[in-house]
């Protein structure tokens, strides 16, 4: 699988994202700088963490409209798959690849420390590698976290299992302590209805080496390896269309 | 200010005299002024004037400072040699070098805390990438008056939201640093940005405007009218108008500065960039005039041609704004457009404003008007030197000779020590590292909170450890003694995470240098550190002086900061201060002089080693006495074994025992491991002594009962002492001195009371 990493003037997790690929999954993995309009082949688009154009207007707000969003966007809409991590969760919301948005932390300070997460829906393209009740510890960083949509839509992303990951505990219950930034249903991260774009808030790929502390963050990047090449293999080039394969 | 025009043509013929009035507010004294006349041979122009009173001042030129910074052996070795960087550079095997420095950003802070601090980590990090270095770590030194203080509260409230807002979004990791609280910094606190950078030690970039004819090339933000003047402002003492000095504060903008990393970075690749140097203090007069004197040329420029943020900009507005996220580069001619290119690429201003020449002079023109010409080492070399007088402080006899031992033992020891955990000094400093991204670049193998920040070094197997550190009340209370053990404590720290010592940076605060009782602390404390650097093998790199800070109130302790870069041999290797397992041993490992006749159970601490403590201070509110005695060839030893012990693996943790004493540091293991302990000391002091007394030299470790062995014979090796305590067990943190249980709580009650110190006054949840 093959992994394109935007790069934004502002992205500052796009290196941590490109060693993750490229030295623990053994993938091959490029940049996309921010102007270009081709995704040089990439199975996968990682939206990087950071601070695009300064994060100065609204978060992920101005990154939207860049030239390889485009791109991106044609990429999902034909089936691609697409992560935002942090900032990039944000862009996608914005792009509205993703449904909802992301607010200011409830502290309304920017929050740096490991977080507990409990993946939900384990037959998605990006938790398939996770056990049942499993918490993956990975951290956060970041000052707009806060996950918020409608009624209707938190509704609706419930009942299609769209969420795929919640704040929890360390023995995997999701309280209100555990919600490190107040999202709503203590939401970390979610997928579009076909399951082929996801946004997520924590960093899996600083969780990638014990050295660093945890590793946990390999199940989410391997998940998407082995269910795309999986798809490959099957002759299904992309994800299905519509909701079809979601728990 | 008037703002005078000059009506010169293509050369400058001045034969007025500059008024008074107006040399002086600039901060030029009359002696200066004539100085200043006499290198010219004629009267400066208004632009001049302006250019020589910021060169002068003591931020820029370190007038007062320069004959005591002498002491530095580096320091003294650059002058002599080639000349000044932007930070030093230090050599840590395979090919790599890591380049440090710290600066003060006190007055601008104090006034506008969180734009002070802000464009603080922007300079500091300027100053890294500036020598080709790319930024891997942030570290910070922060001090402030007592949080009961609602403006002091709105003080470090900013302080740590401007650090966060910066270097979060350039995306280099905040890892380690310091905060202390103490009344003298009331209205005036102290905020020391640090950062360090790798580059391969043959591709280290100079800060050196060499090759006559070569391209003065002006790349990054435009520039604006803020922050001028912003050094001469550090130069003078903080006072009721200082709000005033609001509009000397630069405003930051890290999100130009994260492209100014990469930009600089790539395009110093290129080859065709021969000197560059960042844009800080003094802004594009310091730049120019610093560059071309260190390569002994000259430089024309035309301010015209400076990418401007507003209309009618004046010359002088010009030459001294501190508009942030600037830098000045030197291009081989013809390679214009390949520099360009590249900052053009990142979204950035990079234009030709001038060229290097051979006279030794920088000419300012605007347009066709010349509107300074003055010599470039004359502004940038020759700020006129000061031997300031020094007299012995007077209060120094009467804190000195403070008897410590009439004070009453505490009712109830439990009591003391929550009192300690509960000083926001003492107390965790999560809510203040929680709000810095200090993981971002996948380096950080020690996160903040133990003894030192750890951060591997891709590709090498090693990992480089840092930490900032002063005692501001030792150093009040002996500023010699004091700095001594700053240096010390450093490298303790870095021993305990498992990091030999290789050097240091320095950042030193003290009020004004006029008063010849604070240029003795200034002198004492510089002769302290020099010698215990020179001790302990870690050489100053770099450094930076910050003088009058001061409020009619009061001054500040004399706090000679310090950062030290350690590595790790082996990044597998390296120690945490938490207590890990149930049942480890836990020892006390002392520096001292083995004595033969000495009873290795007694004497963990003596009576003096209560002075300039903080149970001291939060127990009977007193700032007195001596600072513990430091024996650097016994600290020294400790430090080895620890390294030792550390590398071979002998170690569950290691924790520098220091503010607070024993109890605390015990404590403070305890808390972060989440595991109590039993321990018992033998000493022949109060208890209160034994528990909270600062006796230097000394490190808690946790070790398994299978290595003890072992650590003894490495102790020896190393003629240290190693004294057990007792053992990790449970969830209680049980402490009796001489059989008498004077300690006895619950891990989880005091770690609470350690954790809510400072969210507790500061009225948020983390």
């Amino acid at each position: 699988m093959k992994f394109g990493i935007i790069v934004f003037p502002g992205s500052n997790c796009d290196q941590d994202a490109y060693y993750a690929v490229r030295d623990v999954l053994n993938e091959p993995v490029e940049y996309i700088w921010h102007q270009d309009r081709n995704l040089k082949g990439a199975d996968v688009v990682i939206v990087p963490g950071g601070f695009s154009y300064g994060d100065y207007l609204r978060t992920g707000a101005v990154a939207r409209f860049s030239p390889v969003m485009e791109a991106v966007q044609k990429h999902a809409e034909s089936g691609g798959y697409v992560i935002g991590i942090c900032n990039g969760f944000q862009i996608l919301c914005e792009a509205h690849l993703l449904p909802g948005a992301l607010v200011a932390n409830d502290c309304l300070r920017f929050v740096c420390k490991y977080v507990n997460l409990l993946p939900q829906s384990l037959d998605t393209p990006w938790t398939n590698q996770c056990r049942e009740g499993q918490v993956l510890r990975i951290p956060i960083a970041h000052q707009g976290g806060n996950y918020v949509a409608d009624a209707e839509t938190i509704r609706s992303i419930e009942e299609n299992g769209q969420v795929i990951l919640r704040y929890c505990d360390e023995r995997g219950c999701v309280t209100e302590a555990a919600n490190p930034n107040g999202s709503m249903n203590n939401i970390a991260g979610i997928i579009n209805e076909r399951g082929n774009v996801a946004g997520m808030m924590p960093h899996p790929e600083r969780a990638v080496e014990s050295i660093l502390g945890s590793t946990d963050g390999i199940a989410i990047l391997k998940s998407i390896v082995g269910w795309g090449r999986r798809a490959k293999e099957s002759g299904r080039i992309m994800a299905p269309a519509g909701a079809a394969g979601l728990g | 200010m008037a703002v005078v025009r000059e009506q010169g043509s293509k050369t400058v013929d001045k034969t007025t005299s500059i008024p008074p009035e107006i040399y002086r507010e600039m901060g030029l004294s009359d002696v200066e002024y004539a100085k200043v006349a006499e290198a010219l041979g004629r009267h400066p122009t208004y632009t001049e004037v302006g250019m020589y009173a910021v060169m002068w001042s003591e931020h820029c030129g370190y007038k007062y400072s320069r004959p005591v910074l002498r002491l530095f052996r580096k320091y003294r070795e650059a002058l002599e040699g080639g000349g000044l960087e932007n930070a030093g550079v230090i050599d840590i095997g395979d090919g790599y070098g890591i380049v440090m420095k710290m600066e003060t950003h006190n007055h601008p802070s104090a006034v506008e805390p969180f734009q002070g601090a802000a464009t603080g980590v922007g300079g500091i990090l300027r100053d890294i990438f500036t020598m080709g270095a790319r930024p891997i770590a942030c570290l910070n030194s922060l001090r402030f008056g007592s949080l009961d203080d609602p403006h002091n509260r709105y003080l470090f409230e900013n302080v740590v939201a401007g650090i966060a807002f910066y270097g979060n979004c350039v995306g280099v990791p905040t890892v380690a640093g310091e905060v202390v609280f103490e009344d003298c910094y009331s209205g005036n606190c102290l905020v020391n940005a640090m950062s360090a950078g790798i580059v391969k030690i043959d591709e280290v970039a100079s800060a050196c405007a060499s090759g006559v004819g070569n391209s003065v090339m002006y790349v990054g933000s435009r520039t604006g009218c803020d922050g001028i003047h912003g050094a001469t402002f550090a130069s003078v003492e903080l006072g009721p108008d200082s709000e005033s000095r609001r509009p000397n504060v630069q405003i930051g903008d890290p999100f130009t500065e994260k492209l100014l990393i990469e930009a600089t970075l790539e395009a110093l690749k290129t080859g065709y960039v021969i000197g560059i140097q960042d844009m800080g203090a003094a802004g594009i007069t310091c730049s120019t005039c610093e560059t071309a004197a260190k390569a002994g040329t000259g430089m024309e420029i035309d301010v015209l041609k400076v990418p401007r943020r507003e209309e009618g900009m004046t010359p002088y507005e010009i030459m001294l704004s501190e508009s942030q996220e600037r830098m000045l580069a030197v291009v081989r001619k013809g390679k214009e457009d390949e520099v360009a290119a590249v900052f053009k690429k990142w979204g950035l201003n990079a234009v030709v404003i001038g060229h290097v020449t051979a006279d030794g002079l920088v000419r300012v023109w605007e347009g066709d008007h010349l509107v300074a010409e003055v010599p470039a080492k004359s502004l940038a070399d020759d700020a006129p030197t000061y031997y300031l007088e020094i007299e012995e402080p007077e209060y120094l006899k009467e804190v000195q000779s403070f008897d410590a031992s009439k004070l009453p033992e505490p009712d109830d020891y439990n009591e003391a020590l929550e009192r300690l955990l509960d000083s926001p000094s003492i107390a965790s400093k999560e809510w203040v590292y929680r709000q810095y991204d200090h993981m971002v670049q996948t380096n950080t193998v020690v996160l903040p909170g133990s003894d030192a920040a750890a951060l591997r070094i891709r590709g090498t197997g090693k990992a480089i450890a840092l930490v900032t550190d002063c005692n501001g009340r030792y150093c009040y209370l002996d500023p010699f003694a004091g700095a001594q053990i700053a240096v010390a404590e450093a490298a303790r720290n870095l021993a305990c995470t498992g990091a030999r010592a290789l050097g240091v940076t320095d950042c030193v605060s003290f009020g004004n240098p006029e008063k010849p009782q604070v240029f003795w602390q200034f002198k004492r404390a510089i002769e302290g550190l020099a010698e215990a650097c020179e001790f302990f093998g870690t050489p100053v790199v770099s450094g930076n002086v910050s003088f009058y800070n001061e409020t009619p109130d009061t001054a500040i302790y004399p706090t000679p900061v310090i950062g030290m870069l350690g590595l790790i041999d082996n990044v597998e290797n390296r120690c945490t201060m938490e207590f890990e397992r149930e049942g480890d041993v836990v020892a006390l490992l002392t520096g001292r002089k083995a004595q033969a006749d000495s009873d290795p159970e007694t004497g963990i601490c003596g009576a003096d080693d209560i002075g300039g403590s903080e149970y001291l201070k939060v127990m009977h509110g007193v700032v007195a006495g001596r600072p513990p005695a430091l024996d650097m060839d016994a600290e020294k030893r400790l430090h080895a074994c620890l390294v030792d012990a550390v590398s071979a693996g002998q170690l569950s943790s290691a924790h520098d025992c220091s503010d607070g004493g024993l109890a605390v540091a015990l404590a403070e293991s305890s808390i972060a491991g989440g595991l109590g302990a039993e321990v018992g000391i033998v000493a022949d002091c109060g208890a209160s002594v034994a528990l909270f007394g600062e006796a230097q030299s000394r490190a808690v470790v946790s070790l398994s009962a299978d290595h003890l062995g072992e650590l003894r014979e490495l102790v020896d090796e190393h003629g240290i002492e190693c004294t057990i305590l007792g053992k990790v067990h449970g969830d209680r943190l049980k402490i009796s001195v001489n059989g008498v249980t004077v300690i006895d709580r619950a891990v989880e009650h005091i770690g609470k009371i350690w954790k809510n110190a400072i969210p507790g006054r500061m009225e948020s949840r983390v």
